[in-house]
């Protein structure tokens, strides 16, 4: 148990935060059916932006400039490289969305110099704690209640709010929701704008726990995260969730894997720790071929 | 097959292929050690030529969205390095893993088609799970195999035959730019006629409508599954020439990041044109590796002997910056943001200008390492945007030099 | 004389809880033009795509000249449902896709016409020649398979020629008026040698006269290609003018076959369009 422990615990916390990050991906597929490659980078952004802010302004200014500023960056990324695409073929959409986290990335290379930054400690949360044998930080902890809040906060406001309703509504149809007189770009930039807010939290835990920043940050945490949305099935967001944690904990489990055969008396040391990042999509690859619509995913057929 | 018809287009086409070929085989004898820089770029444009075409042939031509070129060029690299590398210098590069366990030495051009045959092998057994997957799915789930590619070569269990996160090095490159071009060549070449073959017209009816396309009686799995070895096969050859021009080999470097990189090229040419593909690859090379390069150094100007060109640049910018707040300010003026960031823009660059006149001497802004990459995504985002149809959209070179005469249209008989 | 070319046994098409087609057994003749009417949603389109291999049916079998082409019985949970009257009819799945069907004999048009858009005339029906063609991709790559590639041609030169379409070959099929796209869907299905030809709606969103002109060519390619024509179509003048006899849905649910004359006076047919009040 305790060796397993650690490792499970970073796995849950890793999880909650592939989780945040997830829902960013899965609300906009579920509305645009769009792979928003930038949203991972968005996460990046927002972690470069806490590191510059924090160093001048005191963190009760500075964590709350820094939401607002991500959430501002994913609302103009939406209206500047995706809305001028809503009619062209889902292709070229999906390239402006690779362009526009190309862009990020190498905008956050030139500010920072393309060094690591320090993540800056945020009290309370980058505390180390004891739980029987192991020693963590406060986030892990923390976490998964914060994801679950999040989460319920956010199944609230789609199921008992007007824009919540005609989120669904356009997800559901998009041409129709259209002819219903939904306006469809208010949904899109408020699916944006939530999905950028919940990746700026996703932020502040997951450096807390890194505390590097570095301008490729965002690229693996996001594929992952957008892994985890196909593995519970696009567009639902529990289902992001759910795949988040289990992508979270199983990469985890991986890394600890020989520590814990070795508990059991098995000795293997053939490093399978480097399939830490691989196992993610080795899920991916099973739940495609054996579900391809996910853990919760609805079937859609193609009307010939 | 307009373009076999087009007999001036394809002839000049072809004068300026051969004339390119003569250029770069006699410049690189004769040239100074100054032009080193170019032949640089002409190498690895060449390379990314190939790759990018073999990109378009799955993605222009087959609509097939698929992000696992980086994938496929790793294992191309990799095939190429682990067995050309000479016995004697074995045991050096496998200095971990005891010489390694392979002991022998192909020579290139059968490596080079190894490397081909390895990616292309991997690709079928790739292709059977993931290629019934719609576009989307089917863009994560090639990604994702790249990368548990990428996690298996570093792995150190197979180090003695991969050298595991060490460096491959030490086997046989081309010295000559020439080399480079005559493999690419071919290899474009063969894509070319297989385009063009009857192969290469049911690849674009999969592209067109799949449901179509089937009840044509295009068998979907057996065509999507050619497109896609076929593709992986040049990747797999490109992987190879990429490891030669770089003399090393690491896994490290096949990221997403590169299969990003090529999916743009392919966009900045045109999605669906050959030649489209080849020009963007030298243009982004060249580019993104020589003539942007001056954005990374920090430069200081002197005004001194500048007089002109500051005057030029102030009426120049003086002209645009009236232009947009013309625009701003007219009523019902539309897309306001869009000329308000241009006047932004503009007046910075103005007080720039003043400033540097009156101090007779300035740091140039911005300038410093990775802006280079700044302004460089910002171009390709611009093109993207406003040019998605890229250099040569669908069309190829021959198509440029037809004698424009208008066809003349019949009456469509009702 | 008259062999039978298409016979539809048992077929029932069920996505979740819908019933699109419903216990359907219908045979088309060699020679004979044969339509499928019935209201909107009456599962017309579905039963072509059971027959076309775009779906597998639920439960049932259909026949291409007398062999089993498609083959189908419930298994898990529909077992129960079906496990009725013909629960021992199909041993076994023959499920095969789209193009096998094509290879077989059978070409098709779409409801809403499918041509490759992008693509000449000329490449839309060199398309359809390819799968019959002697060749593989190497050969075709290569040029070993010149020979055959030349014969394609000609041959689609010949189709075009006869469908008065030659003219328009260089022409992109997408910015062509739509009747003429009509006319060129039926042209590539055509190209692929088909003994039997589905059509679906072949005179959607045509005027009276060229549905006159649609009823006539259809019969002159019966008789010039030797085809047997099944279609699903709403104008009644073209059906009653053409076809020999009629099959009618309603609901997934064949209500009614027979001669155009039977066809018109049926009062389950009238009651289907016309629709009827329950306590009637």
């Amino acid at each position: 148990m305790s060796v397993v422990l650690p490792y499970l615990l970073s796995g849950i916390s890793v999880g909650g935060q592939y989780a945040l990050i997830a829902i960013g991906y899965t609300m906009v597929y579920g509305i645009l059916r769009l792979i928003n490659f930038a949203h991972g980078d968005v996460f990046m952004v927002a972690g470069v932006m806490m590191v510059y802010l924090s160093a001048s302004l005191p963190l009760y200014v500075s964590m709350p400039l820094m939401l607002i500023l991500t959430v501002i960056i994913g609302f103009a990324i939406e209206r500047a490289a995706y809305k001028p695409l809503r009619s062209a073929p889902r292709m070229s959409i999906m390239i402006s969305a690779i362009g526009v986290s190309y862009l990020l990335q190498n905008l956050a290379a030139y500010i920072t110099g393309g060094l690591a930054q320090q993540y800056p400690t945020v009290p309370g949360i980058s505390a180390s704690v004891n739980i029987g044998p192991a020693t963590t930080k406060v986030v892990t902890l923390v976490t998964p209640f914060l994801v679950i809040a999040l989460v319920f906060a956010l199944v609230m406001l789609i199921n008992h709010t007007k824009i919540g309703m005609a989120m669904r509504a356009v997800s559901k149809d998009y041409d129709t929701a259209q002819l219903m007189g939904i306006r469809i770009n208010a949904v899109i930039s408020a699916t944006f704008v939530i999905g950028s807010f919940l990746a700026a939290v996703g932020s502040v835990l997951y450096f807390t726990n890194y505390t590097a920043v570095t301008y490729t940050s965002g690229a693996m945490p996001g594929l992952k995260a957008f892994v985890a949305a196909v593995f519970g099935g696009i567009g639902s967001i529990p289902g992001a969730v759910i795949g988040a944690f289990i992508i979270g904990i199983s990469e985890n489990i991986v890394k600890g894997l020989e520590a814990m055969l070795g508990m059991a008396g098995i000795n293997l040391n053939i490093g399978l720790a480097t399939f830490s990042d691989a196992v993610t999509f080795a899920l991916l690859i099973i739940i495609l071929v054996v579900k391809p619509t996910g853990l919760f995913g609805e079937k859609a057929t193609e009307k010939v | 097959m307009k373009n076999l018809e087009n007999k001036r287009g394809t002839l000049i086409t072809a004068a300026i292929i051969v004339a390119v070929f003569l250029f770069v085989g006699i410049a690189e004898k004769i040239a100074p050690p100054s032009w080193n820089m170019l032949f640089m770029v002409l190498k690895k444009g060449s390379i990314y030529a190939l790759i990018a075409v073999s990109m378009n042939l799955l993605n222009g031509f087959t609509g097939l969205f698929s992000l696992g070129q980086a994938g496929f060029m790793l294992l191309g690299a990799y095939t190429y390095g682990i067995f050309t590398i000479p016995a004697a210098d074995r045991a050096s590069v496998y200095q971990y893993f005891d010489g390694g366990v392979v002991q022998f030495a192909l020579p290139v051009p059968v490596a080079l088609i190894l490397a081909g045959l390895v990616a292309a092998a991997f690709a079928f057994l790739i292709g059977l799970p993931v290629l019934r997957l719609k576009s989307d799915y089917l863009a994560i789930a090639t990604l994702g195999f790249a990368e548990i590619i990428r996690a298996v070569f570093q792995w150190n269990v197979l180090g003695p035959i991969t050298n595991g996160s060490n460096l491959l090095r030490k086997f046989p490159v081309f010295q000559s730019t020439i080399s480079y071009f005559v493999v690419v060549g071919i290899c474009v070449a063969v894509i070319l006629l297989l385009i063009n073959s009857s192969y290469g017209r049911a690849f674009k009816s999969i592209r067109e409508d799949e449901i179509a396309a089937e009840a044509m009686g295009i068998n979907l799995a057996r065509h999507k599954m050619l497109a896609f070895c076929i593709s992986s096969f040049f990747a797999g050859i490109g992987g190879a020439l990429l490891a030669m021009y770089q003399t090393s080999v690491q896994a490290s470097i096949f990221k997403s990041a590169m299969t990003y990189e090529i999916l743009l090229i392919v966009v900045i040419g045109g999605i669906g044109s050959i030649s489209g593909s080849v020009m963007a690859s030298f243009l982004y090379i060249a580019c993104s590796e020589w003539w942007l390069r001056f954005l990374d150094q920090e430069t200081i100007l002197t005004a001194a002997g500048r007089g002109r060109f500051i005057a030029v640049m102030a009426v120049i910018f003086v002209i645009l910056l009236a232009l947009m707040v013309f625009r701003l300010v007219r009523p019902k003026a539309k897309s306001r943001v869009r000329y308000g960031v241009g006047a932004g823009i503009c007046g910075a660059i103005l007080i720039w200008l003043i400033v540097f006149a009156a101090t007779g001497q300035t740091r140039v802004p911005l300038l410093r390492n990775g802006f280079r990459m700044v302004v460089f995504s910002v171009i390709i985002m611009i093109i993207v945007l406003f040019f998605s149809r890229g250099i040569m959209g669908t069309s190829e070179l021959p198509d440029l030099f037809r004698k424009r005469v208008k066809p003349e249209k019949e009456e469509v008989a009702s | 004389m008259s062999e039978n070319v298409l016979h539809v046994d048992h077929v029932t098409m069920q996505f979740g809880g819908v019933v699109a087609v419903n216990d359907l057994s219908l045979d088309v003749d060699q020679g004979e033009i044969v339509a499928l009417i019935g209201p909107n949603g009456a599962g017309k389109t579905t039963a072509f795509n059971c027959i076309t291999g775009v779906y597998e049916p639920t439960n049932g079998r259909v026949s291409f000249l007398g062999k089993p082409m498609v083959e189908n019985h419930p298994q898990g949970k529909m077992k129960k449902l079906y496990s009725g009257e013909h629960a021992e009819d199909y041993p076994h799945i023959i499920s095969p896709t789209p193009d096998r069907i094509t290879q077989l004999g059978i070409a098709r048009t779409f409801q809403n016409i499918r041509l490759f858009s992008a693509l000449s005339v000329f490449d839309n029906v060199l398309i359809a020649k390819h799968m019959r063609a002697r060749h593989n991709w190497f050969t075709s790559t290569f040029r070993i398979s010149a020979r055959e590639e030349k014969r394609m041609r000609e041959e689609a030169t010949a189709l075009l020629e006869e469908q008065n379409l030659l003219h328009l070959k260089d022409e992109v099929a997408g910015s062509l008026p739509y009747g003429i796209q009509r006319r060129l869907e039926i042209a590539r299905a055509l190209a692929t040698n088909p003994k039997l030809l589905l059509l679906d709606e072949p005179a959607a969103g045509m005027n009276p006269q060229e549905t006159q002109e649609l009823t006539d060519f259809i019969k002159e390619i019966r008789d010039k290609y030797h085809l047997t024509v099944f279609m699903i179509e709403h104008h009644m003048d073209l059906v009653m003018q053409i076809s020999e006899r009629i099959y009618v849905l309603d609901f997934g649910k064949l209500i009614a076959s027979g001669t155009p004359a039977e066809i018109q006076s049926n009062q389950r047919v009238i009651d289907a369009y016309l629709g009827v009040s329950n306590d009637a």
